[in-house]
């Protein structure tokens, strides 16, 4: 069953078409990976999605249309975003930056911790003197401190050293199955790690929707995505 | 000595005023981007209602009527500027032009309905009796006024400080002067901040308005151009979005300007103008401000 399901969307950015038509579903309590070149549009859907950018067509959540709406509206109906260059609030703590995005009456301060422990020793520590490591951390906690309905990760490993990779993976690994996710990742070891579906977009448009395990197929992703199946 | 302690305290009595003004406009742009000219009519709304207060209301030019007086005219021009962001702001958001036309529009509407409602002439504000008197500091006499100035813009700020370290709306602001979108991206609704922010900023004007009406002797239409420029000057030496920057641009800015009138007679304005440049040059993001990417 889809939780999220877009129809038709196109963004026009300043004169740009930038999304072309997209339309894709995402199964609810998988993990869906959002996949193509650079500048295909993966990290614009995410923003179509969550009302950044305006689109047309229509976007449907957990059964109701959510297009057109504000993005904090959107957001309360139960999404959590870690967005591709992090954004966390430099200024603020760490554990500002994690009350801040804390919406529900009881967050998982829990599984925020139990994931990243780093994060309670560095509570009182500005954000902007984190690595970009932990920096990447704070980001995933402030989705997860929500018990939300889906998560929208865009790019988790873009950037990080080999060891904070397998780190930031493996936290994800542990919260996959109990929460929906639409990832948008280049790390393709990560993505058959932890994807079942695949959605692979080229020039704005959808071009494949389907099962990750096409991923093994090596002329597949040659021909999808223009790189080796990434067996590492 | 006693020469250079009273410039110094006049120079800093001076920069509270100017700090009164500038916090506001601050805010309003590092958390909004809105370019707010009619923020000079918040100044003058809270003098008119001052000054209506202690004359019609409290006839008295006493200690707590002063006091109250300028309260209320901040929390009037608080509210002032609430209504001027719901009812124009508002839809004008990311339109910057169109907010800069609508608040000049704003600021001479305002201004010309004061001038015809009171005239243009200066309408004295009688003073509480020990705001006329003054305490030796270092051998100085030091104007009372002066000090209570500093003791109001330093509350100001304290308020402030606390406001934005201890709760909530002051976590959002915070957030939202770094990043409007991830604020919204994370569930909080940052209009409701920049309502907020708007009043906060008025407030802090109105009761400016107050106290510079009693800097100048009296309230007049008119009254908030030179300060709205000094008030501009500040954020950008400060930085834009931080309080604490204002804060100190603005004593430097007092205090220079003091030092520049008395020794290099009326070239104060020019100084200042010439520190603006040159912060504009080396340190564009101001003094306590981040370099925006």
């Amino acid at each position: 069953m889809s939780i999220l399901r877009l129809t038709d969307v196109k963004v026009d950015i300043k004169g740009s078409q930038i999304l072309h038509g997209v339309t894709f579903a995402v199964e609810e309590n998988k993990v869906t990976a959002l996949l193509g070149r650079n500048g295909v549009g993966k990290s614009t859907t995410i923003k179509a999605i969550l009302g950044i950018y305006q689109s047309t067509g229509d976007i449907e959540f957990a059964g109701n249309s959510i297009s057109g709406e504000q993005t904090y509206k959107i957001v309360k109906t139960g999404m959590g975003y870690v967005p591709e260059d992090r954004e966390i609030f430099t200024g603020l703590t760490v554990r500002e930056n994690l009350e801040f995005a804390a919406r529900d009456e009881e967050p998982q301060w829990d599984l925020v911790y139990d994931l990243f422990p780093e994060l309670k020793t560095r509570a009182n520590q500005r954000a902007g003197t984190l690595s970009g490591g932990q920096q990447q951390m704070v980001a995933i906690s402030r989705a997860l401190v929500n018990k939300n309905r889906i998560l929208l990760i865009d790019e988790p490993t873009k950037g990080l050293a080999p060891k904070l990779v397998t780190e930031v993976a493996d936290a994800l690994v542990r919260v996959v199955g109990s929460t929906t996710m639409l990832l948008v990742e280049q790390n393709l070891p990560l993505v058959k790690r932890i994807a079942e579906n695949i959605v692979v977009m080229d020039q704005g448009k959808v071009v494949y929707s389907g099962s990750a395990e096409s991923l093994n197929d090596e002329i597949f992703v040659k021909q999808m995505l223009g790189v080796s199946g990434g067996h590492k | 000595m006693s020469t250079f302690i009273l410039i110094l305290f006049t120079g800093i009595g001076l920069g509270a005023l100017y700090f009164l003004v500038a916090s506001g406009l601050s805010l309003i742009y590092g958390l909004m981007g809105v370019l707010n000219f009619a923020h000079g009519t918040f100044l003058t709304v809270g003098a008119f209602v001052g000054l209506w207060l202690m004359q019609s209301v409290f006839k008295s030019s006493g200690t707590v009527s002063f006091f109250a007086a300028m309260l209320i005219g901040g929390l009037a021009s608080g509210l002032f500027a609430l209504l001027m962001e719901q009812l124009l702001i508002k839809k004008l958001y990311d339109r910057h032009i169109d907010q800069a036309l609508v608040t000049v529009g704003v600021s001479l509407a305002i201004g010309a309905l004061l001038a015809g409602w009171f005239g243009s002439d200066l309408r004295l504000m009688l003073l509480p009796n020990f705001m006329n008197k003054a305490w030796m500091i270092g051998g100085a006499a030091i104007p009372v006024d002066r000090l209570v100035y500093v003791a109001v813009a330093v509350i100001l700020l304290l308020g402030n400080f606390a406001l934005m370290k201890f709760t909530r709306i002051g976590l959002v602001i915070r957030a939202g002067v770094e990043n409007r979108t991830m604020v919204t991206a994370l569930g909080v609704n940052v209009k409701l901040a920049f309502s907020f922010v708007f009043f906060l900023g008025g407030f802090a004007a109105g009761i400016g308005g107050v106290l510079i009406a009693s800097y100048s002797s009296g309230v007049s239409p008119l009254m908030a151009g030179s300060w709205l420029i000094y008030g501009f000057i500040v954020v950008v030496v400060g930085g834009m979005g931080s309080v604490g920057g204002s804060f100190a641009a603005a004593m430097l800015i007092g205090v220079l300007k003091q030092f520049t009138n008395y020794y290099a007679s009326s070239l104060g304005d020019f100084v200042i103008v010439a520190v603006l440049v040159v912060v504009l040059l080396t340190r564009p993001q101001g003094l306590a401000g981040k370099v925006s990417v």
